[in-house]
């Protein structure tokens, strides 16, 4: 944690915050599977641009939190981040050489693989599935990753957070 | 930074044990509830943020109506009140009948419940599950387990009461079930939430059970949870399949699942068979 407490550190906490105010704003019920995994975006980016700052803690931390906003078994999304975090650090420079559409591809798989997660985890537990959804949540969250990335590499070069 | 190779495959591992353990932990009891009290304190500022353009769309509604809309709604409001006054009073007068007869046969007496009213937040939840945010917590009275009704049925239960805020699970949620009574038969069964909005299934009905369509379907208050005797929905449709061991049967919920600003919480009460305790003849609040 003392490494995420450096100059900069509320506009990463904000970017956070934004992500999980877009996470519980209301839809209606036919757009909900459509509602793109606004948290792993965020956790991505910071990930990619940010490595030595952004780690696998926070990512769990974060990740808890987004199971008690959405009422969730604890542990549920924050395993699946941590496991977006680990593998963004991994690849991180060999994907930020990459162009924006060819990185909405990666995105694509790692969201892919965050909601198989938790759906098995879904499923483990006897809730019916939409398996749909997790097709249509990354396929969203892929478009989105264009203007994600730009707004947030913008916002992180104007208030200079390294 | 580049050669944190090993390291980084540990604290993995330590953090997706830690994960299994939590879920573990979460899903067998009552664990962790202390983490889960935490962050939702950490988290209600945003729950409130989300919720506030709703609660000023009402307030401005609430506000910008004309002098004669809201004389006109005042006036039906006022005929609706006359009607239910009268109705109550011959409610008074047969609740009163039924504890004397109850007493007589030395039956238990069902005490009035009292309610908590609670708005409902504008914040979505898991898209894969049916659960709601109250903006009232353990502090205002609230405790897990608690009923939760609108003016026209059981929507649901509290699954878990925060110090501030607490979260319920609808009766349409694929994980809940409850005990019910068909009031015209009297035929007991359990009706399960389907997923689906605006549907629950009647579960291990045999195809010759004395259901039709359009029948009421009460609470049974067996299983302790829900009290006996309000409405959970009707029956919507029926699908004999003399192939196959149950009928299905779909129930429409008459609570307004998700359409509601504010819901009650019965405060439960005792229920023990009272055989020699005076009639209590408070009334509910």
């Amino acid at each position: 944690m003392t490494r995420f407490v450096r100059p900069g550190w509320w506009v990463i906490a904000l970017s956070f915050a934004i992500a999980f105010f877009l996470t519980a704003l209301p839809l209606p019920d036919w757009a909900q599977g459509w509602r793109p995994a606004w948290v792993g975006l965020v956790l991505v980016y910071w990930c990619m641009a940010l490595p030595e700052r952004i780690g696998l803690g926070l990512a769990w931390g974060v990740g808890l939190l987004l199971d008690v906003l959405g009422g969730t078994l604890l542990g549920q999304h924050a395993l699946g981040l941590v496991l977006v975090a680990y593998i963004t650090r991994k690849l991180h420079l060999r994907i930020r050489v990459l162009p924006l559409w060819q990185q909405a591809g990666g995105i694509f798989a790692l969201v892919v693989g965050y909601q198989l997660l938790v759906l098995w985890i879904n499923g483990a537990l006897g809730t019916p599935v939409n398996a749909w959804a997790c097709w249509s949540v990354a396929l969203v969250s892929m478009l989105l990753w264009p203007w994600t990335f730009v707004v947030l590499r913008d916002v992180r070069r104007r208030y200079g957070v390294c | 930074m580049f050669n944190e190779g090993r390291g980084a495959g540990l604290r993995l591992l330590a953090f997706v044990l830690l994960s299994l353990f939590f879920m573990f932990a979460d899903h067998r009891g009552q664990y962790l509830r202390g983490v889960r009290d935490t962050l939702s304190i950490v988290i209600y500022p945003l729950q409130y943020a989300v919720n506030l353009p709703t609660r000023v769309g009402h307030w401005v509604s609430d506000n910008l109506q004309s002098r004669v809309e809201l004389s006109a709604r005042l006036e039906a409001a006022r005929q609706r009140q006359l009607l239910v006054e009268a109705r109550l009073e011959k409610f008074e007068q047969l609740k009163a009948e039924n504890e004397r007869l109850r007493a007589l046969l030395h039956s238990s007496i069902k005490v009035a419940e009292r309610v908590l009213v609670a708005e409902l937040m504008a914040v979505d939840m898991d898209p894969y599950s049916r659960r709601i945010v109250l903006n009232k917590g353990r502090q205002h009275g609230v405790v897990s387990g608690q009923s939760l009704i609108d003016a026209r049925g059981v929507m649901g239960q509290v699954i878990h009461a925060g110090p501030i805020s607490s979260t319920a699970l609808l009766v349409t949620d694929p994980n809940h079930a409850m005990p019910v009574q068909i009031n015209r038969s009297g035929y007991r069964t359990v009706a399960v939430g389907s997923g689906v909005a605006n549907q629950l299934t009647l579960s291990h009905v045999p195809n010759n059970a004395d259901i039709q369509v359009g029948d009421l379907v009460t609470t049974s208050g067996l299983g302790r949870r829900f009290p006996a005797g309000y409405p959970v929905g009707r029956v919507r449709g029926i699908e004999r399949d003399s192939s196959r061991p149950f009928a299905r049967i779909v129930v429409t919920p008459s609570a307004r699942l998700g359409r509601n600003r504010e819901v009650l919480l019965l405060i439960p009460v005792e229920s023990e068979p009272a055989l020699k305790t005076p009639p209590v003849l408070e009334s509910a609040s």
